[in-house]
């Protein structure tokens, strides 16, 4: 390694000018179309340059075009993609070098960590040999004992207990969060200049995520790399890089510094993109501030600025020539907008620019919840699935405890956010509720009536009241039905009269925001969110009371998630509904919920309403992971120190004795020996913390401001 | 791991117990080698014949439970017993074998190897001329019956042996009877022999593999793990070779043992239309002669070979991918 040593830091005292790393500019990527289709324009004269050591942050929604530009970087792209422009690193043009020699700076000046952990590595091989492979790929001098040793190294960098035997480990047995980070182990073997995070926390959960945004900087401190950050998450974005670039239909709109984009925005995208985050550090419940409209197809792009169909600030030039980037305001700082010197001269700021949807009057003039009806009722909440082995005679080796004992209701009117890391057990606990049958153990009473005592007929009765909408609308609609018999289907399955079906099913699609006149079109032909309506739209058709809502936002982009969450605020005012709404999203959550419920592996470790649990949460787990959360705030999001959890979610077949967040939990640490013990031996009751009926499972509870 | 293998292997032993008695009770029931002694003459009384077939345990006056016993307790101890005429099963056996595992293996070895390899290839020139030409090369050998390619390709030897004038092809028989050539020139008379049965077999494994292996290949090619491996700085022959080929392999594995049962009928076919005297056409000869040990004893030499074919791949498995190792 001593040679690779010399050469990098030779290296580096010639690079530590000020000249940059890494160039791009006027980069355009274009799909030809399939047969006589239109081509694809995926990247539009994008151009940033990156100096050494700083962060670079790339924004947008899907279909944008963030990740094909760093994809481009890498040469990564498929054969037919046409790339044009130059991409220089070191001074060197990338684009038009052969496999050979492109392959000669991938991992080794250039690299790249990826989405999605689960799938990045092969699984055959074990996760230390593949990172060895990364480091004798570029330095075929390297023994493979020599290699191994480095792989341990870098194992134990990016925090995996015990390297030297996790060596031998393969992917399947790693987490998704450990195998992200062998990713990130792989992209900095060689020391790189630039590393390109293609959006490397979006599959994972929070607490997760936190731990690996702090593995990120480490990496950066060890290789003082530059890193292009790829997300869609402002949050993430905001304490994390130094400057942003901001994409919309493969084009750059907004560039600067991260304050001057966040506090001086000067694109009314931008500004869209920021006002329709739901905020974790919001204390009042204003609504959302919604995009309308949609991304235009890359396909068929509309002549001026793409952005126009969508722009409340569009004037008729907007139309005429797409604008390009112009510098406003701070130094490189510069905005793709035809009005940004107004924006600039008023101080326009997302809530003057966009139209504020009508304040619903949820909530208002409501009796306290202890006078509404009771509309869900769960008590004691067992499900158990056994572990079996053997293919003849089948053996009982274990228990998954996924849901094992939680107890919460929702009055009439009311939203229960529903809350954990994935593995919680709150799909569980939502799939239990939705059976209507009898529980394994505790009681589940729907409207007053006990789940599992009802016969057939009266279960089919109870399902009007109880409906569901589903996390993914591309799936949970079927692609050969129009939408009108979509959301007839339970009108039909109910005997409505068929007289005043159509009028219904017209009525639905105009209450979610949808047009009566496509009822005739396919669910393909609508967009993500478009298709989350009509999903609605069916869980409304039978006058439900309870809607169970299993992440119905989480597959969609921010712009897009703000209106859907908007139209559920709405709804629920509107119709008195009542919610259960599932989430990993605690933003989302804190927006839309009245009162909110924290699991972990099958229990429910703390519960109250949103505001007191939100403003000071009093389990450890909650606050770790409310504070794991970024806020989509540069200057906030700086000072806060995230409470990062260590490890993973153990297994829900071997929980822990006594307190089941005991291994993980940063308060336990904290305790003498004699305090520890009753975390040890006993398992928390959830007890009050306040006078609001706020509870939370711990021995040690203890209010706290984390946000 | 070990003891994974050691379970499955008791499963066949018992699976191959199983099959092999199936065939001598189909056999024994159907087959009725007294016939055999109707059309001799002079013909022979029933009681010489009842003691002629008592001798050999193929007498249908005895309980076929009895005659079962006696079979069952000689093949425990490694005899199949004795054909119609008399001979011992096993010497026949012993001349055969060698005959029929020369051609399996090899069509077998060389089938799966070229089709993975083909397939492979074709998948990452998807829709181009290679994968075009294949892909209809393969369609081709799988919708002719296996008979006719063999037949075929007899037909083709003779009119490629008239163009040359010279026996390139030889395609009766398994060598050149009473040659005295030498090692070397034995060996080669026997490859001459061996090419077009080989290819016979070969072909339809060929056929069989290249499309399978094609759909596996495509199925990880645009794979998150090679993109991965490309990233670190794997050239593309490199990223596809040791990750992409690697991981699409485990898949064809278990398809082997699949395919590996096909190839066994086909070797009846091939054996009896290159006249070769192997355990493939011992069966269609020893129905057609009601020889129930020969048809017994040929069972469960195609039950071994299947069996052998599944361990084979188990093990392959076990190797290829360490997810079934390590749990």
């Amino acid at each position: 390694m001593t040679g690779t040593e010399i050469q990098t830091s030779a290296a580096v005292e010639q690079r530590n000018g000020s000249a940059p790393v890494l160039e791009v500019s006027d980069l355009h990527v274009t799909f030809p179309g399939e047969g006589k289709g239109p081509d694809i324009r995926a990247v539009r004269g994008v151009g940033y340059s990156l100096r050494r050591g700083e962060i670079l942050g790339i924004v947008g929604e899907s279909g944008s075009g963030k990740s094909v530009s760093s994809l481009a970087a890498m040469g990564l792209l498929p054969d037919h993609a046409r790339v044009t422009g130059s991409i220089r690193l070191h001074g060197e043009e990338l684009l038009g070098l052969d496999d050979r020699r492109m392959s000669a700076k991938r991992g080794e000046t250039i690299s790249m960590i990826f989405q999605d952990p689960l799938s990045g590595l092969t699984p055959v091989y074990a996760v230390g040999d593949q990172i060895a492979e990364a480091v004798r790929v570029h330095n075929p001098a390297v023994s493979k004992a020599e290699a191994a040793d480095r792989a341990v190294e870098l194992l134990e960098l990016v925090g995996i207990p015990n390297p030297a035997q996790r060596y031998r480990a393969f992917p399947h047995e790693f987490s998704g969060g450990m195998r992200q980070r062998v990713m990130i182990a792989i992209a900095i073997a060689n020391g790189p200049d630039v590393i390109i995070c293609d959006e490397p926390t979006t599959a994972l959960d929070v607490t997760i995520q936190a731990q690996i945004l702090e593995v990120l900087k480490t990496a950066q401190r060890e290789t003082g790399a530059a890193i292009v950050m790829i997300t869609h998450d402002l949050g993430v974005v905001a304490g994390l890089v130094d400057r942003m670039l901001v994409m919309y239909a493969g084009r750059p709109v907004e560039i600067g510094a991260v304050d001057d984009v966040y506090y001086r925005t000067r694109m009314p995208y931008t500004m869209g993109l920021l006002g329709s985050v739901p905020r974790l550090d919001d204390e009042e419940k204003a609504p959302l501030i919604p995009i309308r409209g949609n991304p235009p197809s890359l396909s068929a792009l509309p002549s001026g600025c793409p952005f126009a169909p969508r722009c409340p600030l569009a004037i008729d030039a907007c139309s005429e020539a797409e604008p390009e980037l112009q510098p406003v305001g701070a130094e490189g700082h510069a905005a793709a907008c035809v009005r940004t010197g107004e924006i600039e001269e008023h101080g326009w700021s997302a809530a003057d620019v966009y139209p504020l949807p009508e304040a619903s009057g949820a909530g208002s003039g409501q009796p306290p919840r202890e006078y509404r009806e009771t509309v869900l009722d769960v008590d004691g909440l067992v499900k158990h699935h056994p572990l079996m082995k053997g293919a003849v005679f089948k053996r009982r080796v274990g228990t998954v405890y996924a849901v094992d004992g939680i107890s919460f209701e929702i009055a009439e009117g009311e939203t229960l956010g529903l809350v954990g890391e994935s593995g919680c057990g709150k799909s569980s606990t939502l799939m239990e509720i939705l059976s209507l049958r009898t529980p394994q153990s505790g009681k589940v009473t729907v409207l007053g009536r006990e789940s599992g005592r009802a016969g057939h007929r009266e279960r089919f009765e109870i399902r009007r009241d109880v409906q569901v909408v589903f996390q993914d609308p591309m799936s949970s609609l079927d692609p050969r039905m129009q939408v009108f018999d979509v959301v007839a289907e339970p009108l039909r399955t109910h005997r409505h009269p068929r007289a005043g079906l159509r009028a219904r099913v017209n009525e639905l699609l105009t209450l979610v925001g949808l047009d009566p006149a496509h009822a005739a079109r396919y669910p393909q032909e609508f967009s993500g969110g478009q298709r989350q309506r009509i999903g609605i739209a069916r869980a409304l058709a039978l006058k439900p009371k309870l809607l169970v809502l299993d992440e119905p936002v989480s597959a969609l982009d921010v712009s897009i998630q703000a209106g859907v969450i908007n139209l559920l605020d709405d709804l629920k005012a509107e119709l008195g509904l009542s919610y259960l709404f599932v989430a990993h999203d605690l933003s989302v959550v804190r927006h839309i919920a009245d009162r909110v419920a924290v699991m972990y592996l099958g229990r429910i470790v703390e519960i109250g309403a949103a505001d007191s649990l939100f403003s000071a949460p009093a389990h450890p787990y909650t606050q770790a992971l409310l504070s794991a959360i970024p806020v989509p705030d540069p200057e906030k999001e700086r000072t806060r120190s995230p409470i990062v959890l260590e490890g993973d979610l153990p297994s829900p077949a071997s929980p822990p004795s006594g307190c089941r967040f005991r291994p993980r939990c940063p308060k336990f640490r904290t305790l003498s020996t004699a305090e520890q013990q009753a975390c040890v031996d006993t398992e928390p009751g959830l007890n009050a913390v306040s006078q609001d009926d706020h509870g939370a499972a711990c021995h040690y509870a203890e209010k706290r401001t984390v946000v | 791991m070990g003891k994974f293998l050691v379970r499955r292997l008791v499963n066949y032993v018992v699976l191959i117990m199983l099959a092999t008695t199936f065939a001598y009770l189909l056999a024994a029931t159907t087959l009725s080698p007294r016939v055999n002694y109707e059309e001799r003459s002079p013909r022979p009384t029933e009681e010489q014949v009842d003691q002629r077939l008592d001798e050999l345990n193929l007498n249908d006056k005895t309980p076929l439970a009895e005659r079962w016993v006696v079979w069952a307790s000689g093949v425990a101890k490694g005899d199949f017993g004795k054909t119609v005429t008399g001979t011992p099963v096993n010497d026949e056996i012993e001349r055969r074998v060698w005959v029929s595992l020369r051609l399996i293996i090899v069509g077998t070895v060389l089938g799966s190897v070229i089709g993975v390899a083909v397939g492979a290839y074709a998948a990452v020139k998807q829709y181009r001329l290679f994968d075009k030409a294949s892909t209809a090369g393969a369609f081709f050998v799988l919708a002719v019956p296996a008979v006719v390619i063999a037949l075929s390709l007899q037909v083709f030897a003779t009119m490629f042996n008239q163009a040359v004038g010279a026996q390139v092809f030889v395609y009766n028989g398994e060598g050149t009877l009473g040659l005295e050539a030498g090692f070397w020139g034995t060996l080669w008379d026997r490859l001459k022999h061996m090419i077009l049965p080989t290819l016979a077999l070969a072909l339809a494994q060929f056929a069989a593999f290249s499309r399978y292996q094609r759909n596996m290949m495509l199925d990880v090619l645009g794979s998150d793990f090679v993109r991965t491996a490309r990233a670190k700085g794997l050239n593309r022959r490199d990223a596809l070779l040791k990750h992409a080929l690697r991981t699409a392999l485990i898949p064809t594995v278990t398809y082997f043992t699949f395919t590996f049962g096909v190839m066994m009928a086909g070797t009846t076919f091939t054996e009896k239309i290159y006249n070769w005297n192997g355990m493939g056409s011992w069966v269609v000869d020893s129905i057609v002669t009601n020889d129930v040990h020969a048809v017994a004893a040929v069972s469960c030499f195609m039950a071994v070979c299947i069996m052998a074919a599944s361990f084979l791949s188990d093990i392959l498995y076990a190797w290829l991918d360490p997810r079934v190792r390590v749990s």
